[in-house]
């Protein structure tokens, strides 16, 4: 716990000190790991606390991104503070009736039906086009950041100054508040839920209702994670809502490993680094994926946090062993 | 004596088959009643039916008089009923104090908590300690699949002791356990009842001696239907009844 602390801490602290040292282009790349960040805690506490896996969850990633080009292109609203205010707004609103049905199944039919709603809103953002601007998506402007501007600023600057500070800073928050959400009585009943949600309900556990608010939360942190993404992007485009979207999503949290807290997070950032060196490398990047993903599924089913953890362990016990040893 | 749980002329059919037909019965304050028959003979439907997790084809069931047919367990669990199961029924990667602390949260009333710090919450800490002494749990952070499985069935039994219920429905709460076990866990249970003010205890058991033993009353049941409803003593002095519901060769022992 203590040690965690550390760890989060000193992770903050490297990354803050980040644009003092990196190129632009690495902390573009690093403003994305902020966002899907955002988006897989929520993911992770509904699939690795609640044990529900969504393939809809790229919807509420598009929902942030399109609130974004809303507010800014549509309506002239450019503080960013109101634009995650109406995406998180948006989320819920989409997210309860969804979630009020979805919530009725588990494992593969509630896997299907979130996948149905995303191709849904897919479809819908592909022939809306007055609405939506079909597939050429809609433009996301600059946003103000606590009411300033940053004018004198050309978009590079921006995004790796002062925008990547506030992203990681709401990263940080975002990861405080679900550290408390998943270490407090509500989290507990929710892992009741996972490991056997028939016995939670015999010892009085709001299964459903539960189940439901795990997905509202989840679907913010994922709006949120989405207007980051439009504000990098400038775009908000209706790839976004698409199901390989979703997918990746549920890579990134197998590849850090679902078992635990950080685990997403460490799958969401080792993802994009090696999706983006990949593709300077080979054009047959998704390929190399494919073969990633069989191998973590097959050989470290915990992830690479998982593994980094077994690792930990057997290095102590070895030491103690030999310290025992050496006792003896 | 005032009663808790009441049925009136309940039935429930799957298609033709009628699993209870007719079934009133009446459990009050103070009682250890068991319902004993053959496989098959409906005593899981019944106790399904009294956790309103069936709803029953016709007939009333009541719990502190209010009409609780169907109304399924969450709601049941807070009116203050509670149920362990036949097969052990656990969360196999939650650990003896995550179990308990389950049981506590509901009853304290905490699940919509959602920012509040666990580890720091004396009340459900202290709670679910009290529990686990009770039942002789010392390793609160050992997972529960991990446990062998006589105390995989304790801590099924504890977690629904730790909703401080007024009743609770044990489904044979020591098959699958040792001859020394079973008579340990009982005397647990007793225990753990009278310590938390549980008002009654329903349970289904085959052993005979735990029967015989422990209950204030037994009912029979065979083929859906309530044989006899007698004290331990009628019951096992009538050597037909007991040869009908338990079989013959039990009878003789």
């Amino acid at each position: 716990m203590k040690a965690a602390v550390w760890v989060g801490l000193g992770a903050l602290a490297a990354l803050a000190a980040a644009p003092l040292v990196l190129e632009p282009y690495p902390l573009t790349l690093l403003l994305q790991f902020f966002a899907y960040g955002l988006a897989l805690l929520g993911l992770n506490l509904l699939f690795g606390y609640t044990g529900l896996l969504s393939f809809g969850q790229a919807l509420f990633v598009a929902l942030g991104a399109y609130s974004a080009a809303v507010c800014t292109r549509k309506l002239g609203w450019h503080s960013f503070e109101l634009v995650l205010g109406v995406a998180v707004v948006v989320a819920v609103v989409v997210a309860v009736p969804i979630g009020l049905l979805c919530v009725r199944y588990v494992s593969i039919f509630f896997g299907m039906l979130t996948l149905a709603f995303g191709m849904l809103f897919h479809s819908f953002l592909f022939k809306f086009y007055l609405v939506t601007g079909g597939d050429g998506g809609m433009l996301v402007e600059r946003p103000s950041l606590f009411g300033m501007r940053f004018a004198e600023m050309d978009k590079t600057m921006f995004l790796t100054r002062p925008f990547y500070w506030y992203a990681l800073g709401l990263l940080a928050v975002g990861t405080v508040v679900m550290w408390r959400i998943v270490h407090s009585p509500f989290g507990l009943h929710l892992s009741a839920i996972r490991e056997n949600a028939r016995k939670a309900e015999y010892l009085g556990v709001e299964v459903r209702r539960l189940r439901l608010i795990a997905f509202v939360i989840a679907s913010a942190f994922a709006a949120v994670g989405g207007t980051l993404l439009g504000v990098r992007t400038g775009l908000a485009d209706p790839e976004l809502a698409y199901w390989t979207h979703s997918g990746n999503l549920i890579f990134m949290t197998l590849l850090g490993g679902f078992s635990n807290f950080a685990g997403p997070l460490v799958g969401a950032g080792v993802f994009i680094f090696l999706q983006d060196s990949l593709m300077s490398f080979t054009q047959y990047w998704r390929l190399v994926l494919g073969v990633v993903l069989v191998v973590i599924v097959v050989l470290f089913p915990r992830g690479l946090v998982g593994l980094a953890q077994s690792l930990v362990a057997r290095l102590l016990r070895r030491r103690r062993d030999a310290h025992a040893h050496r006792n003896a | 004596m005032p009663t808790l749980i009441e049925t009136h002329d309940v039935s429930k059919s799957y298609g033709n088959f009628r699993a209870l037909s007719g079934v009133t019965l009446a459990v009050a304050t103070d009682e250890f009643v068991s319902i004993v028959g053959h496989n098959g003979a409906g005593k899981t439907t019944l106790v399904n039916v009294l956790t309103g997790l069936l709803r029953p084809t016709s007939g009333t069931v009541t719990f502190k008089g209010l009409d609780v047919a169907g109304v399924g367990p969450v709601r049941l669990a807070r009116l203050g009923m509670a149920r362990a199961f036949q097969l052990v029924h656990i969360f196999p990667g939650l650990t003896v104090r995550q179990t308990l602390a389950t049981a506590v949260v509901s009853q304290t009333g905490k699940a919509f908590h959602l920012l509040a710090s666990l580890d720091g919450d004396a009340q459900v800490r202290s709670q679910v300690e009290v529990v686990a002494r009770l039942f002789g749990f010392e390793q609160l952070d050992l997972e529960a699949r991990s446990l062998s499985q006589g105390a995989k069935k304790l801590l099924d039994v504890a977690s629904a002791f730790a909703l401080r219920p007024e009743v609770i429905l044990l489904d044979e709460p020591t098959s699958g356990v040792s001859t020394a076990d079973k008579h340990q866990i009982m005397r647990v249970l007793v225990d753990a009842a009278k310590e938390f003010g549980v008002r009654a205890i329903i349970q289904i058991e085959h052993d005979m001696d735990l029967v015989s033993e422990y209950s204030d009353r037994v009912i029979a049941m065979h083929q859906g239907q309530v044989l006899a409803d007698r004290t331990p003593a009628e019951f096992f002095g009538d050597r037909e009844l007991v040869a009908t519901v338990v079989g013959k060769r039990r009878a003789r022992e």
